[in-house]
């Protein structure tokens, strides 16, 4: 119970500071519409090249990346909170006041998941307002967006262990570009069969590609690889929460 | 040397120093426009055997999409640094000096541009190392640093206009998404006519910033595109012409209430 009191209060404040100040809450929603409009928009000829067989088209196509990329990015910008707020001193007082301080973490991924929830809400209207075709049934939607929480998890985890070693939101960079990066080098805007070179390569070895794969075979209603992403994705949850506990106790013994 | 270039020389050395001394500053304008570069080229090869694509190297193709936005950065570093020098005083003791208000506003800009250029000779290299074949030779590759100058003069123009007007550096941030919306609803991506979405594709043709892209464009993979030059140049003189007057009737304002 102690670490729900803890979780439940962080969780309140990280909320209504993301959502009470439009500096933190624009772009979090802004963002992944702006790459929504501009690559469901800008590149729906690609589905005319030859070998892109994806059957729901090609606004579907994206959605899903720019689905996975707002979860990803919306854990990110929950750990630069985690940075401001030990930087500015809050977060030393949260440690010393905590009867359970797991209960920090716990309260911040479960912002990070709300945070995420608005904007996935927001985009996911947006996108079946401009005509966004869902192939797949409501258990394969509900997949999908399981796979998206468990992303926002991971990106969350990720970020917060660096913040809590750091320390400092000039940590920033390090906590996002690693994510940017792993994101893009992936299958984003043709399908893994259709990439060349260098890249396919790399995409080939990057976990993201089979949650994008899978993603997308959800909505389309042809579910494939989701016991690998499924797999991948909890697997990387393990590995970034225990990152972020770690980090937590080199907060601690930091003081 | 005249004075006025005496005070022009001594600020622009002092923008281009900071900045250089800034990693924070000098490095993201360098690094990520690359970066997009290589993943996006990596990601939409496949866009080339689309039917009436202009070129069959995405690489070439996406290589002018760099130039703009990393003038896009100049636009953000030439309105975060004024405005800091707003907040901190620096402005209001500067004013108090004989050097003058245009000094000031030129020495900015001339550091900007010479960064600018710094930047197109920079992303130039990473295309001739990766292979990139400049369809109008030398002479095509010399216009395109005096074309990075006159865009990154408008863009910093533009930059220290808002830091006039605002005096805030989070206000100059907080129009990042702004500038970046202007890139990706252009033909960044994909050719105009290439475009199958007409709501797009009637934005991207509105969209100054496509016929900024297309200029450098034009110049990698076509040659010598009369029209693509002549509306880059164009704009971009017009948006040094109309950002200078601004930002110097801005600096007008704020001198008077120093």
């Amino acid at each position: 119970m102690r670490v729900w009191s803890v979780a439940s209060g962080v969780a309140w404040r990280t909320v209504k500071n993301v959502v009470t100040t439009p500096s933190l809450l624009l772009p979090t929603l802004m963002f992944p519409l702006f790459f929504f409009t501009a690559f469901a928009g800008g590149l729906s000829q690609v589905q005319n090249v030859p070998g892109f067989d994806f059957p729901d088209g090609y606004t579907a196509f994206q959605f899903v990346f720019v689905l996975l990329q707002s979860a990803a990015f919306g854990g990110v910008f929950t750990g630069f909170g985690v940075a401001r707020d030990f930087e500015g001193g809050f977060a030393r007082r949260l440690l010393l006041a905590s009867p359970n301080r797991t209960g920090i973490v716990l309260g911040y991924a479960l912002a990070a998941m709300i945070r995420w929830g608005i904007t996935a809400t927001l985009l996911t209207t947006v996108a079946l307002v401009f005509g966004m075709r869902v192939g797949g049934g409501p258990v394969d939607v509900l997949g999908l967006y399981t796979l998206a929480l468990l992303v926002n998890v991971c990106g969350f985890m990720w970020a917060a262990g660096i913040a809590m070693r750091l320390r400092t939101i000039q940590a920033g960079p390090l906590m996002q570009m690693p994510v940017f990066l792993l994101l893009f080098i992936s299958p984003v805007y043709v399908p893994l069969t259709l990439l060349t070179g260098w890249m396919h390569a790399a995409a080939r070895l990057n976990p993201v590609s089979y949650l994008l794969e899978a993603g997308r075979s959800l909505i389309s209603g042809g579910p494939t690889h989701v016991a690998l992403a499924f797999g991948l994705a909890l697997l990387l949850g393990v590995v970034f929460t225990t990152w972020a506990l770690r980090g937590l106790r080199a907060a601690e013994a930091a003081g | 040397m005249s004075v006025l270039a005496t005070q022009v020389g001594a600020l622009a050395q002092r923008s281009v120093t900071r900045t250089v001394r800034q990693p924070a500053s000098a490095i993201p304008p360098l690094v990520f426009p690359v970066a997009l570069l290589l993943v996006n080229s990596g990601g939409l090869k496949a866009s080339t055997l689309l039917p009436g694509f202009p070129t069959d190297s995405f690489l070439a193709f996406a290589l002018a999409v760099p130039f703009i936005q990393g003038a896009l950065f100049s636009t953000m570093n030439a309105g975060t640094d004024l405005a800091r020098d707003i907040q901190t005083g620096f402005f209001s003791r500067l004013s108090l000096t004989p050097m003058r208000g245009s000094a000031l506003l030129a020495g900015q800009l001339a550091g900007i541009v010479v960064l600018g250029v710094l930047q197109a000779v920079f992303y130039i290299a990473v295309g001739l190392l990766l292979g990139v074949r400049f369809a109008s030779g030398p002479g095509g590759i010399a216009l395109l640093l005096v074309y990075a100058a006159l865009v990154s003069l408008g863009f910093g123009a533009l930059g220290s206009f808002l830091a006039l007007r605002t005096g805030s550096g989070e206000s100059i941030q907080g129009l990042f998404p702004v500038l970046f919306v202007f890139l990706f609803i252009s033909s960044m991506n994909t050719p105009r006519n290439l475009i199958a979405v007409d709501w797009f594709r009637t934005l991207a043709t509105l969209n100054p910033v496509s016929y900024l892209i297309e200029c450098v464009r034009g110049l990698i993979i076509t040659g010598w595109d009369t029209e693509a030059l002549a509306l880059g140049f164009g704009i971009g003189a017009i948006l040094a012409v109309v950002s200078l007057a601004a930002a110097s009737w801005a600096l007008g304002q704020r001198m008077e209430r120093t």
